[in-house]
């Protein structure tokens, strides 16, 4: 499981010839298709190798995780169980709402449904780790960042991703990336969390899928 | 003053380009903005009170009327929001040189602004003016008609209370004839599926308000013995003058709300006021600063739910929201 946890996919390809004992990886849903990227037992893995490296990428004591909603919020506070469980050090995990920060309010005017954001605590002098699921243009971590600058001055902000799909927009970078996917014209990734889908794990979809 | 059968929105969120009353605002829409002023209320709670989404935008707060509270609600929520705002009032402006409300606001518009909030003593001021300049209106208060704010703002409370508004009992008491507050806290109440009474002098209540479905109560005991919540209005002390109310010992005996009317129904019943309060006329003191006031809370409400009309009102695409919807990472 560790040489298969440590790999970084490049490409759908080499995704699906690493997996092995699972399941038929393409699935038909309506109207598309959708092939795992990384299952739950995968997820679990990285999730934990994740946790792993941002113990040891600096100093946990005054860490604090910000996952953005309405994903990367759950797959904090999994790192978050994990940095308890290994370190036992109980990190506080706040979750990020982006919307009104988005740069593209005048194109697509107010989106129905505005999370509430809820930092626990002051932000100020703390090393902030971002953790979100998926990271493509990189414009909801320049929001992200915007939003945090309103809860205090971290001493050092830090970007965990559980996918990167490169397709970056802006200058952004990931300090920890779970896997990297090269995805094709027409495809998207998604990541499942059990609190808001039923399953865990990560999918290629192609785009003609509602949703 | 008939409940319109509001008619379903295609899109439950999608305000259209004025908010002026919320007689034709269906229960869908009336939701939306509820909902949307739960995570505003989280804004206010920050160290920095400020969010970027209507960056750029420029607000007009046109007030032909005095008004403290609604006007400063107003202020703090475009501001939160990150808009730019001037303040107009009545006084001291080309309005009292003998400017038409169209000509003030067509010179605004010549300086390219985006949004009004208008306040004006004339029923119909604030559709007037949506008819004819092309910026979002929002109606603060025109006249008797209605103050659609305030009614959301006092059933977010509500709900924020009691946990639902469907159901529920809701008496209002005071002046309701005159009450532009009472006729928009009638509509919403009644679209969002509560029951509605009316409590005051017959001189006060408006004549076939039952048609609504709406109770009416003579005694105010009588009121709160049935009562979930009571939203009780501001005597408007110039109506003294004009003979409605005998005096106003007299209105506080027979209708004032005090500690030993409400401890006689031996519940809990949530007490509303929308502000200024008369203490000692229609509410007494120990019942404004009691454990059943959400009077500060409403207050508190009023800055999240206008920005929750503020923020629907401006972005008016929502046919691009709906496809952007779970879009770009």
């Amino acid at each position: 499981m560790g040489a298969l946890i440590a790999r970084q996919v490049s490409g759908i390809l080499a995704a699906q010839s690493a997996r092995s004992g699972l399941p038929s990886a393409q699935e038909s849903t309506e109207g598309g298709t959708r092939t795992p990227v990384l299952s739950e037992e995968e997820s679990k893995a990285t999730l934990a190798r994740l946790a792993d490296e941002v113990g040891k990428g600096g100093e946990i004591n005054d860490l604090v995780l910000v996952g953005i909603r309405r994903r990367g919020d759950h797959l904090a506070a999994r790192l978050a169980s994990h940095l308890l469980s290994r370190h036992e050090t109980d990190v506080p995990t706040g979750s990020l709402d982006i919307t009104l920060y988005r740069d593209d309010f005048a194109q697509i005017g107010p989106r129905p449904i505005i999370g509430v954001t809820d930092i626990p605590v002051d932000l100020t002098d703390r090393r902030v780790v971002v953790v979100d699921d998926v990271l493509f243009t990189g414009r909801t971590i320049r929001a992200a960042l915007n939003e945090l600058a309103d809860f205090g001055r971290p001493r050092r902000i830090e970007l965990c991703v559980l996918i990167d799909r490169g397709g970056r927009e802006l200058p952004i970078h990931a300090d920890y990336v779970g896997t990297t996917v090269e995805v094709g014209v027409g495809q998207r990734v998604v990541v499942h969390v059990p609190e808001e889908d039923g399953e865990l794990g990560a999918f290629l979809e192609s785009e003609q899928e509602a949703g | 003053m008939t409940p319109a059968a509001a008619a379903p929105s295609p899109a439950g969120h999608h305000l259209g380009k004025d908010l002026i009353g919320l007689e034709d605002l269906d229960a869908d829409r009336i939701q939306a903005i509820l909902d949307t002023a739960e995570p505003f209320k989280e804004i206010s709670e920050r160290p920095i009170k400020k969010v970027p989404v209507l960056r750029g935008k420029t607000i007009v707060n046109l007030f032909f009327e005095p008004s403290t509270r609604t006007r400063i609600s107003f202020e703090f929520a475009e501001k939160r929001l990150g808009a730019d705002t001037v303040n107009i009032s009545a006084s001291g402006s080309s309005v009292e040189k003998g400017e038409t409300l169209v000509d003030t606001a067509r010179n605004l518009e010549a300086m390219r602004i985006d949004m009004v909030v208008v306040r004006h003593g004339s029923s119909g001021a604030a559709q007037f003016l949506a008819e004819r300049i092309p910026s979002n209106v929002i109606n603060a208060g025109d006249g008797q008609h209605e103050h659609p704010t305030q009614a959301l703002l006092d059933l977010l409370t509500l709900r924020d209370t009691l946990g639902k508004i469907k159901g529920i009992k809701v008496c209002i008491v005071g002046d309701i004839r005159h009450s532009r507050v009472a006729r928009s806290n009638i509509f919403g109440l009644l679209h969002m599926g509560a029951e509605v009474a009316v409590c005051g002098p017959r001189s006060l209540i408006p004549a076939g308000i039952e048609e609504l479905g709406v109770r009416c109560f003579g005694r105010v005991e009588e009121a709160i013995e049935w009562s979930d919540a009571l939203n009780i209005l501001r005597l408007q002390l110039e109506r003294m003058k004009t003979g409605f109310v005998p005096s106003l010992r007299e209105y506080n005996r027979v209708f004032g709300v005090s500690r030993a009317r409400l401890d006689a129904a031996g519940r809990r019943i949530v007490i509303l006021h929308p502000g200024p309060m008369n203490r000692g006329v229609e509410i007494d003191s120990d019942v404004a600063d009691g454990p059943e006031s959400v009077i500060l809370p409403q207050v508190t409400n009023g800055v999240a739910v206008r920005m929750a009309v503020l923020y629907l009102l401006a972005g008016g695409h929502p046919e691009h929201a709906e496809a952007a919807k779970g879009g770009a990472a």
